[in-house]
């Protein structure tokens, strides 16, 4: 039996009178893949916030690697990645920089850092860019750097929120590439995305609308329960009954 | 401490990787210091004068070329009559007008009549003062004439000595302000706006998600501006020195440790601004907000002893108050700290509210 990383019950955020998160409990355990689905606007990036410690949950309880999201938040911290699709480098520093940057936010010695940078770079194919600022790099590029650099510190969860947004399919492909390695390696990942053939490749995936989780299953299963031949399908028909869109 | 190291760092590098933000605190102070103190003066030079001349005599003659002769004044010339004169006051080329009257060179006192003098006061300082000028000219002339008719009156018998001013040098009197100007500009915004960037970029999220602490991430936001505003206020004490001649009077420890507490302070309050706004434009206002209320309110252009009571209770409240009466004393008059402990426990205290505050305002988790 595997370990249960994240699990979270009646989970709910309230922005006055908005609810963007309506109760929602699930489990994720040790190095699944867990696609987390669901509209613009259906609370997938409130849930998210709330798991990584940046936002308090009006009501509900969660934990992370079994530390309580409402009381130790900064413990979560340490021990998870996380990478958004606005930003995540700093833009006038360089790859070098930046390496060096988050290896020292997360306590990696300088040595550690040091051959931990040669081995991404090394990887990744980085070599002859490691002294270019991160801002003159191609979003592409910009994101499989952002994700090694998310994943430096080898934290036990990490988070991706909308990772592949705007990059062109190969280096998708190539993204999911280093996230199976991730997993591979035990890193459990929680990723969101909106394009359907990544939910797919996930181990399971959760579908939001209207701040409930609507669906939860293997990408097999929830195929056959809404009898679709796609994610997408699955996708279409749970969004189609979504109030907000 | 480590991780502020690590902070630091990245602060210094991206600070000297921005195009604009070095050639600006290089550039801007050295500007502010060799063109504010010529243009910032008080002193009226110029007054036009128009002179109406009832008496025509010697007497009033010499008080006609003692006009012409002053560097305040520039003699537009004589009219016929007080109403013409007036026409020029109204046409505003004239500022004041001066009538002399018939009489005007007797001594005897039945005999002898005032001169009016009348100014346009919609510029209320060159009124002012230009009256003022005028008035000593009249004088002076009056006691010369008197002193010559009778050789053993007590003439001009006032002696005034400016002392800590002694040429009353009004520029002397602005570069300690003009150096405060610069400190609150470049103590508060820059922080400020370096914090409120990282708020529109999203780069700050990472740090929020991140194990870094409050501490330390407020720490690596405030030290390097308290290195450039301490490095600014030396370049603007070397100007001060070598371009005006204005030498510190008292001791440059206690001018700088007034402008360590003092960037402290400001740096703090930009920073606690910044935390509290979303974008760069709530913060630019904010902050624009309170650097007028501390030029206007703080005695650096305006002495604080002068202002209506109730404006003198709000001025307790502002730390450049405490600063500039720190900086004019230390700088002009040789002051020590001993004798200022009150402004100088003043503004630490203001600098330990302000960083506490820069520090409790930021919020990892909301």
């Amino acid at each position: 039996m595997t370990r249960t990383v994240i699990s979270v019950r009646e989970l709910t955020k309230r922005f006055g009178d908005f609810t963007a998160v309506d109760r929602i409990s699930f489990d994720v355990r040790e190095g699944e893949i867990f696609g987390f689905l669901g509209a613009n606007g259906a609370g997938k990036t409130t849930a998210m916030r709330m798991l990584c410690g940046l936002s308090y949950p009006t009501s509900g309880s969660g934990t992370v690697d079994g530390f309580d999201i409402m009381r130790d938040g900064e413990k979560i911290k340490r021990r998870i990645g996380y990478m958004s699709q606005r930003f995540s480098l700093y833009d006038d520093l360089t790859v070098r920089e930046n390496i060096r940057l988050y290896g020292g936010i997360y306590g990696l010695g300088r040595r550690q850092t040091q051959e931990r940078m040669e081995e991404l770079l090394r990887r990744l194919d980085f070599m002859s860019e490691r002294d270019t600022l991160v801002g003159s790099l191609p979003l592409g590029w910009k994101q499989k750097l952002a994700f090694s650099v998310a994943t430096l510190h080898r934290p036990g969860v990490v988070f991706l929120d909308e990772p592949t947004g705007g990059v062109d399919p190969l280096t998708r492909r190539q993204f999911w590439e280093m996230i199976y390695e991730a997993a591979a390696g035990g890193t459990t990942v929680f990723v969101t995305t909106h394009y359907m053939d990544e939910a797919e490749y996930c181990s399971r995936v959760s579908i939001m609308a209207d701040g409930r989780i609507r669906a939860l299953d293997t990408p097999a299963a929830l195929k056959r329960e809404f009898g679709a031949a796609t994610m997408d399908d699955v996708f279409r028909k749970i969004a189609r009954e979504a109030k907000r869109i | 401490m480590k991780i502020l190291l690590v902070l630091l760092d990245k602060e210094i590098r991206q600070f000297w990787r921005n195009r604009f933000l070095p050639v600006m605190t290089i550039v801007f102070p050295i500007l502010v210091m060799l063109i504010f103190p010529w243009i910032t003066t008080m002193e009226v030079r110029n007054v036009g004068v128009v002179v109406v001349d009832g008496d025509r005599s010697s007497a009033s003659r010499r008080l006609v070329s003692k006009i012409g002769a002053s560097d305040n004044f520039s003699l537009l010339g004589t009219a016929p009559d007080f109403n013409s004169a007036l026409a020029a006051l109204e046409a505003g080329e004239a500022d004041i007008i001066v009538e002399i009257p018939d009489g005007f060179g007797e001594i005897r006192a039945e005999e002898h009549r005032n001169v009016s003098i009348s100014a346009n006061g919609v510029n209320a300082v060159k009124g002012a003062l230009g009256t003022q000028y005028m008035l000593q000219t009249v004088m002076r002339t009056q006691a010369e004439l008197l002193g010559e008719k009778m050789p053993f009156s007590p003439a001009d018998d006032i002696a005034v000595l400016n002392l800590y001013n002694p040429t009353l040098e009004y520029r002397f009197y602005m570069i300690p302000a003009l150096m405060i100007i610069l400190m609150i500009m470049l103590g508060g915004f820059l922080p400020a706006l370096n914090l409120v960037i990282e708020k529109e970029k999203g780069t700050i999220e990472q740090i929020n998600v991140s194990p870094v602490g409050r501490l330390p991430f407020t720490l690596a936001k405030l030290i390097p501006f308290w290195i450039i505003v301490l490095a600014v206020l030396s370049v603007a004490m070397l100007i001060a020195r070598f371009v005006y001649g204005l030498t510190i009077a008292g001791s440059a420890g206690a001018i700088y440790s007034a402008s360590v507490l003092f960037v402290l302070a400001m740096s703090g309050l930009g920073v606690t601004v910044a935390n509290h706004s979303s974008t760069m434009q709530q913060t630019m206002f904010e902050m624009f907000f309170f650097v007028v209320i501390f030029v206007l309110m703080s005695g650096l252009i305006t002495p604080v002893e002068s202002m209506p009571e109730w404006a003198q209770w709000i001025t307790r409240l502002l730390p450049p108050r405490y600063f500039v009466d720190i900086m004019r004393a230390v700088y002009l008059k040789g002051t020590t700290v001993a004798e200022l402990w009150r402004e100088y426990l003043a503004l630490g205290g203001f600098a330990l509210l302000f960083d506490t505050l820069a520090v409790v305002a930021y919020k990892k988790q909301a």
